[in-house]
């Protein structure tokens, strides 16, 4: 199974039915088995904060929720992955492309990526990094405990798990 | 009118509705008004009102009202492009426009001056979108609600606050109880 397909199947076997995602070039073929499952509500944002505003509204109308984003998005979206996901204690998975590490082919990334985890440590997020295929088998139980605990959950996928792009 | 006088004249409208509420003033006003569990108050997140309600709508099938503002609005322009591209015939935005951000003292938005936002939604593909004067916007709103189209309401009122306390309600305590009416709602 490609990882796209295992991240797809995990998500539908933990009944996440609405998924909101802002492009990226490694999440590219994720976004597009999310866009044709017949599982998932897909709704494409225009800024990540606006998306995490449409998951905290649909967990709240009753189906479970996750962004698809990249980490350069974690500073766009601290403010409301405080005041909303956290302060009302919100559970959102996160599934993140870490642009900038190993393999990256664009300086201006690495700049974000050496902030990524010191601000996700700061925000008290629970963060895993897949940096090999294999890591991907730890994404269901990611999901249990994200639904578990009731917070956003950062899973960080860089450039060797996805082997380039 | 300002903005807690169309508050007070939707009020028996929205009760028994499921609500979004803007940041700040509006929330701290309808909750002094009229609190109802079906009611979310925002108590932060400047701008996501639409996007929240919109959420919600999509993911159940009773109606569901955001109310904003023009300033909140502003602030996550990118939330209408994706409100018209993602129709929710459940889904009310109501944008109470008094031209400022009424919050942080009343500095003037955009809005009131050349950015007519009834046109941006418009421009951006919304399909049903209504401009109307702060006086006829509870009739507006029940002809929306009755209808099952979604709408986009643009009220223009006038600048102005009055004086509100704060809501020290948890928001763990609000998150739960809009749940639980939206459960019951569509059990």
């Amino acid at each position: 199974m490609s990882v796209d397909d295992k991240i797809l199947s995990d998500l539908v076997a933990n009944n996440v039915e609405f998924v909101t995602t802002v492009p990226c070039k490694q999440l590219a073929g994720v976004i597009d088995k999310i866009e044709n499952s017949p599982d998932i509500h897909h709704v494409p944002s225009n800024k990540e904060d606006e998306g995490i505003g449409l998951c905290a509204g649909a967990y709240m109308g009753g189906k479970r929720s996750a962004i698809i984003m990249q980490n350069t998005a974690i500073g766009v979206t601290i403010n409301t992955l405080v005041t909303l996901t956290q302060f009302y204690r919100l559970p959102l998975p996160m599934i993140i492309s870490y642009r900038g590490e190993l393999g990256e082919p664009v300086a201006c990334q690495v700049e974000m990526a050496v902030h990524t985890k010191a601000l996700l440590a700061q925000l008290h997020i629970p963060t895993y990094h897949f940096h090999k295929e294999e890591d991907v088998t730890e994404l269901d139980a990611i999901l249990k405990h994200t639904y578990m605990c009731n917070k956003p959950v950062a899973v960080l996928t860089d450039a060797s798990f996805w082997k380039g792009y | 009118m300002i903005r807690s006088d169309v508050l007070r004249e939707i009020a028996p409208i929205i009760a028994d509705q499921l609500v979004v509420c803007n940041i700040g003033l509006p929330s701290q006003e309808l909750h002094m008004i009229d609190d109802q569990p079906s009611t979310f108050y925002m108590l932060g997140t400047m701008g996501l009102s639409s996007s929240i309600g919109l959420g919600v709508a999509l993911a159940q099938n009773k109606k569901v009202i955001s109310i904003d503002g023009d300033g909140s609005v502003l602030t996550n322009f990118g939330t209408l492009p994706t409100i018209a591209n993602n129709v929710a015939d459940n889904f009310i935005l109501l944008i109470i426009d008094n031209g400022s951000y009424g919050s942080t003292g009343d500095q003037p938005t955009y809005a009131g001056k050349k950015t007519s936002l009834a046109a941006v939604a418009t421009a951006c593909g919304c399909e049903n979108v209504i401009e109307c004067a702060a006086e006829d916007t509870a009739e507006a709103l029940r002809r929306a609600i009755e209808g099952d189209k979604m709408t986009i309401i643009v009220c223009k009122c006038e600048s102005g606050n009055i004086k509100v306390p704060v809501i020290t309600m948890d928001p763990v305590v609000i998150r739960a109880r809009f749940m639980t009416e939206i459960e019951k709602r569509n059990g």
